[in-house]
């Protein structure tokens, strides 16, 4: 019986390749993956460079004077075709006024958020939080073309009652000054509606970073007898302040680009105007959409390059904000 | 010594909630602030709902102020008002909400009937009374416009999430910030990024797949970071148990971390296809705005929801209007369909079948 013993089993398996090496379907795997995930970048280049290649005709022949005048007549000679002689883009009056609603929104939109936010992190009770999260995220999802009409029709009627009671009594104030007495669809009216537009996004980023304030510290503060405003500001805003600030930014770079509640509610002219109560201003993006219809090929080369100019201002300032909050979470305080 | 003392169970004292004192001065406050700002816009030129909104506001906040500087001095006052300001804010904040809802079924149930659902435009115009035509083309075409951005925009949006938590390669710090970049574009400049990638050199004329492309550009990053969130609470268990067993990393992200995942990815995407839903500015660049049914996407002029209500809008008459309204009623009641829908699959746990 020992010949089963001394007799080999028929087949030995081979022994197994213990590797770190990734198989051929991970090789596969892997590279599907990495090709979705530089999408972004792909992406993000092509919008660069399309616009890039479309605007830079205009930005070469109007060179600097692209940003810095505020002039904008496609001409036409006498032979029904395009005088590039005579055509002059510029694009100053629509950037100022970017910035102008873009500025109005924040300074309404973010004290009323980040008093949102303390409100639902550190005093809301857990049933009236959640309704109001809820509520506040939902409105980050509602169509722009809405906010234009609620502005349109609703919103207009009880900020012209503010922008009287502002010019009446600060018009000392160059900027609410009214050169003539047309308050309705301007700019401070158009920074009112992006101020509730930013609302849900600067809230639901503030909220977060505050729902990060160590609790050890909270505690200690309190244990030290302070009250919750003490302990607020000894904890909590020190260290939310810069991721704040991140939150801020990224609510003008949402502002900065709004186009159709802008153009819904602004009387958009072309020229500079800081009046803000006063009825005319415009923006980059909602100037784009009102000369699109009846551009020529010619003028609508410049607006690409006036869209490649908005891309940039928003690329910067959405990167500045973004390297700002998500440093603030690791950073030791 | 047989007195047997019923045992005491102290009652929880709650030194932080409410006295009837307590509530009674708040109304009391309440009270007072409100005979000031009846008082004060009488007195003053001032009128209208805001002004008494808004004076009680102030007066509230300062007799708060003084009640708690006499009762406890300044600390305490100082907190108080602050609570009074932030719970002021969040009235603020919350009002334009309800503002907003109570103003689109107001305005925008006049404008409901059957025939929205089953007509469409091409033989009415907007100034037409309420009753005659319909927005059945826009439906049909905002269904086509996200399903096709979804098809494109949820791959790559989830390729990106895996590669940020699967792969994690050297590119992991850049990507995670282009995508936030990326969140940013405005809509315009993607609608603009497609008329000069794909109309100028190549079709020359608008149809319903472009705008399908603009709204999967502004879609990809809602995708990808939502994913990315969901994909992160997967433990590592999970993953290095797959590994652990002979799979390859393919097949523990395919079998074991994406139908973990599940309802998340499925959240992502009615997140996403929400964000989109409502898009108006590319709509209006790449898309024109038929009034006929047109169920193909790659040819011809297609009709959608944000169109119909930015041309019955411009068109300015009153049945437009209301047009206009019953319009947003529908995208806006699709909206917090998706919303709802997505709320409740990602309150699910995680990791549960």
């Amino acid at each position: 019986m020992s010949s089963t013993l001394t007799q080999p089993p028929a087949t030995i398996p081979p022994k197994r390749e213990i590797t770190t090496k990734p198989r051929f379907s991970d090789k596969v795997f892997r590279g599907v993956v990495t090709t979705g995930g530089l999408s972004s970048l792909v992406i993000l280049g092509l919008i660069l460079i399309f616009l890039l290649f479309n605007g830079y005709n205009t930005l070469k022949t109007q060179g600097l004077h692209f940003l810095t005048t505020s002039n904008w007549s496609a001409a036409v000679n006498d032979a029904g075709q395009i005088d590039t002689k005579n055509s002059h883009f510029g694009i100053a009056a629509m950037l100022i006024g970017t910035m102008v609603v873009a500025v109005i929104a924040v300074v309404v939109g973010v004290p009323i958020s980040v008093g949102a936010a303390i409100y639902l992190t550190f005093y809301a009770p857990e049933a009236i939080k959640k309704i109001m999260v809820s509520a506040i995220d939902l409105m980050a999802a509602f169509p722009s073309v809405l906010f234009g009409l609620w502005g349109f029709f609703v919103l207009e009627a009880s900020s012209e009652y503010w922008a009287k009671l502002l010019n009446k009594f600060f018009s000392w104030i160059p900027i609410f000054k009214l050169p003539a007495p047309y308050v309705t669809r301007s700019p401070f009216i158009a920074g009112l509606v992006l101020a509730v537009m930013i609302i849900p996004i600067v809230t639901s980023i503030s909220r977060e970073i505050f729902s990060q304030t160590p609790l050890d510290r909270m505690q200690a503060a309190y244990a030290l007898g302070g009250t919750r405003f003490a302990m607020l500001r000894a904890v909590a805003f020190p260290y939310a302040r810069s991721g704040i600030v991140g939150g801020i930014m990224l609510g003008l770079g949402r502002a900065m680009g709004e186009t159709v509640a802008v153009y819904t509610v602004l009387n958009i002219v072309y020229q500079v105007n800081w009046h803000i109560l006063f009825s005319a201003g415009g923006n980059v993006a909602s100037m784009i959409l009102l000369k699109f219809g009846e551009a020529s090929p010619y003028e609508i080369k410049a607006l690409m390059a006036a869209g490649l100019v908005l891309f940039i201002l928003t690329l910067i300032v959405n990167s500045l904000a973004n390297l700002i909050v998500s440093r603030t979470g690791k950073s030791g305080r | 010594m047989s007195i047997i003392e019923k045992p005491v169970t102290p009652k929880p004292r709650k030194p932080w909630a409410a006295t009837p004192v307590d509530r009674a001065k708040t109304g009391g406050i309440v009270l007072a602030a409100l005979a000031v700002s009846f008082v004060f816009v009488a007195v003053t030129p001032m009128s209208g709902k805001l002004a008494y909104a808004a004076i009680f506001c102030l007066a509230y906040l300062v007799i708060d102020f003084v009640v708690s500087f006499v009762k406890a001095g300044r600390p305490a006052a100082v907190d108080s008002f602050f609570r009074g300001l932030v719970t002021t804010a969040i009235v603020i904040a919350v009002m334009p909400i309800v503002s907003i809802l109570v103003t689109v079924w107001v305005r925008g149930h006049k404008g409901l009937h059957w025939t929205l659902f089953t007509k469409d435009m091409h033989s009415n115009s907007f100034t037409d009374p309420i009753g005659q035509g319909g927005l059945l083309h826009a439906i049909i075409g905002t269904f086509l416009l996200v399903f096709f951005a979804m098809i494109i925009s949820v791959p790559i949006g989830i390729l990106t999430a895996l590669y940020l938590t699967e792969i994690r390669g050297k590119f992991t710090r850049p990507i995670e910030f282009l995508v936030q970049a990326m969140s940013g574009v405005p809509s315009i400049v993607a609608g603009l990024f497609i008329y000069a990638a794909i109309l100028i050199p190549f079709t020359k004329t608008v149809n319903g797949f472009q705008g399908s492309l603009a709204l999967a550009i502004l879609m990809i990053p809602t995708v990808a970071r939502t994913s990315q969130e969901v994909l992160k609470l997967i433990p590592s268990d999970l993953r290095e148990a797959g590994v652990a067993l002979g799979g390859t990393q393919w097949r523990s992200v395919a079998l074991v971390v994406v139908p973990a995942a599940r309802s998340g990815l499925i959240t992502a995407m009615i997140l996403g296809v929400a964000r989109v839903a409502g898009e108006t500015a590319p709509i209006l660049l790449l898309t024109g705005g038929s009034g006929t049914k047109n169920y193909n996407i790659f040819n011809g002029s297609l009709g959608s929801l944000p169109n119909y209500v930015w041309q019955a809008f411009a068109a300015g008459t009153p049945e437009s209007i209301a047009r206009a309204w019953a319009g947003i009623l529908v995208l806006l009641v699709i909206v917090v369909i998706l919303f709802t829908a997505a709320r409740i699959l990602g309150n699910r746990k995680v990791g549960k079948k």
